[in-house]
């Protein structure tokens, strides 16, 4: 019995087998990593799971509650559509990275420990850069700027986590205090991946310069990871309330200013995380559930906004509103799909919107917080203003462009088609949401005043948006945001580099050259003419002395030592002389001598080689005879003196 | 959309937007006579609260950002690139 598989190994290893697929083989496994994963989570057990003992730690890679469990649905099924819509994409490095992505953020949401988490945050910021890197050389300055701010939360955080622990905190993840410097190092960090003001830069940034699927899964997964730490590590959070709210207008206030579709999208993410970290400050039940169940709306509506507007520039090459406009009888489909991801975010009754962002105001009124829930409500205008009327209306609408193009192709109208399904389900049927959610909360969102006041707030700030037309006339700018503190100032740090300490640096030079190098060459003056005087004298009487001894050690050479050589060869030369004599009268002599008498010798035997065998058998008698007669003189002796003979008989 | 035939600064005056404010209008009214089950705030009870609110953000969240845009942050395309 398997009680749970972790939903991160489906999606990594889906990464390291897709270099090796081709056509429809790859195509299953791209879909069916994140389908394994959802239902793997199904079918999971709550509990802990994945425990590694280390080190006198505990690590838990599987921490499954209905907290982690609602945000691994979400997970899995935002992947799923982000897949889908690139389904055509023919790079594998852009479906490795969306898939290592997708799986670390899982393995985030399940991390049990502090350690854990940060090792999937930090694989997060790592996978996710390459969806804009993907993009182009042209992106390679966005992505780098994406990972400083990154590589700086991430650095918050483990020196928050290491701060906590080393104070007595422990690892494990669950709510951590709100005072102390470990614990705001940590909140720090994960404000940073929250994008709260005024952290928020990486996100417009980065985002609309990402590829084209790619924006998909960036707007799923790195700001909601951050709300589920949230409503995990510091709910009721105080400092998250006004926070939240700031964010939810800031988001919006941008969003009147820009003029690239994708990147006023990515503001209306800050606008709608604020609701989610607004909600987890309040820290009531119901305020949590919000916070969860908005993030659960918000990725699937957010990700059909974005597959909409990627889907435009995808197949316009477009990207700014002055560009746009009149695609609705091109786009059709498109526009249909947006229209309904438009009406969610709006929180329209019916739509996913309506039955979570109302439960955040609500649970602003319930605690009596009448501004918290005046300023959200302004927001939600605000968002219905940009993503439900502005953007559409000038880019499927207002002047026709003129441009050529078609609904993409039908992968994308898929994955669009899923997520708008979504929409309009949880809407419709919210308990198949409300009923995952995490804490005890009952809410009702279909009240007839609720609906009827949603409704009417809508609609009026639509009346405003058409009376005001001409005020929202896209303009083709660019709106400075803090991330002037790090590309203007920067480079205003570069001018302080290059002006001011490069002119110190050449009054420097000068004061050397003057002072140091100038006085130098009256050195080499001056060292010249004690060469002259002093260096040279001295070399010419060491070279005569020199000179001198050469000579004298070569007259040694000659008559010392040649004649020593000499004496000695002659004096061997003599004994060769004694020794030939020697070798020749004596020793030839003496072999001569032996060599003779063998003669002799061999002449004598040869008599004896008659070849007549009563001959030969004569000699062996008579040698018999002789060795017999040896044998009976020396009978009494032979024993003593044969060893082998005695010990041969015992 | 009616756009195409009239001026965009006309486009409130057009008769089906007549039609639209007629209907807007009578919400309001219906709007009144809604049941308030969880009335917190004394704004719950005025009729058509969120409409004038809906609508008065809609005015603030356009002047403000266009006039803190215009004013400070909205800058030329190429402002990053030299």
């Amino acid at each position: 019995m398997i009680e749970f598989i972790h939903p991160t190994l489906f999606f990594f290893i889906a990464a390291a087998l897709l270099p090796f697929l081709k056509g429809t083989t790859r195509k299953i496994v791209l879909l069916g990593a994140p389908l394994l994963a959802f239902f793997g989570l199904l079918m999971s057990i709550e509990g802990t799971h994945g425990v590694l003992s280390s080190m006198g730690q505990e690590f838990i890679l599987g921490r499954v509650d209905k907290l982690s469990l609602v945000f691994g649905y979400v997970f899995t099924i935002a992947a799923l559509i982000g897949l889908v819509y690139s389904l055509h994409v023919e790079r594998d490095g852009e479906h490795m990275a969306a898939l290592l992505y997708a799986g670390s953020s899982l393995g985030a949401v399940f991390a049990g420990d502090l350690f854990t988490l940060f090792i999937f945050w930090e694989i997060m910021a790592f996978t996710s850069v390459f969806l804009v890197w993907f993009r182009g050389s042209e992106s390679a300055a966005v992505g780098i700027r994406y990972l400083m701010v990154h590589t700086f939360g991430g650095v918050a955080l483990l020196g928050g986590i290491a701060i906590y622990v080393a104070n007595g905190g422990g690892i494990a993840f669950d709510a951590l205090p709100h005072t102390g410097l470990g614990p705001t190092l940590i909140l720090i960090g994960f404000l940073i991946n929250a994008a709260v003001p005024p952290f928020h830069a990486w996100l417009p940034d980065a985002y609309p310069e990402s590829t084209i699927p790619g924006i998909v899964f960036m707007a799923a997964f790195t700001t909601k990871t951050a709300v589920y730490v949230l409503v995990r590590g510091f709910p009721g959070t105080e400092i998250l309330v006004p926070l939240g709210v700031t964010m939810a207008l800031y988001g919006v206030v941008y969003a009147v200013l820009e003029n690239d579709i994708r990147r006023l999208l990515a503001y209306h993410i800050i606008s709608q995380v604020g609701y989610m970290v607004a909600a987890v400050g309040m820290g009531t039940d119901l305020a949590l559930n919000g916070a969860v169940s908005h993030a659960y709306a918000h990725i699937l509506y957010k990700g059909l906004l974005m597959m909409g507007m990627s889907s435009v520039v995808f197949m316009t090459g477009r990207k700014k509103l002055t560009e746009l406009g009149g695609l609705y009888k091109t786009m059709p489909i498109t526009f249909s799909l947006y229209m309904i991801g438009g009406f969610a975010i709006s929180a329209f009754p019916l739509f996913s919107g309506f039955v979570t962002k109302s439960m955040v105001i609500s649970a602003a009124i319930e605690i009596h917080r009448p501004a918290v829930s005046l300023l959200l409500t302004l927001a939600s205008a605000g968002t219905f203003l940009h993503t439900g009327l502005k953007l559409p209306y000038y880019v499927f609408f207002a002047k026709d462009a003129g441009i050529v193009a078609k609904d993409p192709p039908p992968n994308m109208i898929a994955g669009m088609a899923l997520a708008a399904f979504m929409c309009v389900f949880i809407g419709v049927w919210p308990e198949f949401l409300y009923k995952s959610l995490p804490f005890a909360a009952d809410y009702h969102p279909y009240t007839g005043d609720h609906v009827v006041g949603a409704l009417l707030m809508l609609l009026f700030t639509a009346l405003g948006f058409f009376m005001l037309l001409k005020k929202l006339d896209p303009e083709p700018t660019i709106s400075v945001d803090t991330d002037w503190f790090y590309r203007k100032a920067v480079p205003g740090f570069m001018w302080l580099v290059n002006k001011p300490i490069a002119a110190y640096e050449e009054r420097v030079t000068g004061f050397y050259k003057k002072g140091i190098i100038a006085p130098g060459v009256w050195v080499s003056k001056f060292s010249e003419y004690l060469d002259l005087l002093i260096i040279d004298p001295l070399v010419n009487a060491t070279a005569a002395v020199h000179l001198f001894w050469v000579s004298y050690c070569r007259k040694f050479d000659v008559r010392v030592i040649d004649g020593m050589v000499n004496a000695v060869g002659r004096g061997v030369f003599g004994g060769g002389w004694f020794s030939n004599i020697f070798e020749k009268y004596i020793v030839y002599g003496l072999i001569n001598v032996v060599g003779y008498m063998n003669h002799v010798g061999a002449r004598i035997f040869k008599r004896l080689q008659t070849g007549s065998v009563h001959n030969y058998a004569m000699i062996i008698i008579v040698g018999a005879f002789i060795l017999a007669n040896i044998y009976i003189l020396f009978r009494d002796q032979l024993p003593s003196n044969l060893i082998v003979w005695k010990w041969g008989l015992g | 959309m009616t756009s195409k035939q009239t001026p965009k600064s006309q486009v409130y005056k057009s008769k089906k937007m007549k039609i639209l404010y007629g209907i807007l209008v009578l919400m309001m009214v219906l709007d009144g006579f809604a049941p308030r089950h969880h009335a917190h705030f004394f704004w719950d009870n005025i009729g058509g609260f969120s409409a004038i609110f809906g609508f008065i953000a809609c005015v603030i969240l356009i002047f403000f950002s266009k006039g803190i845009g215009h004013a400070f942050l909205m800058k030329r395309e190429d402002f990053y690139d030299d």
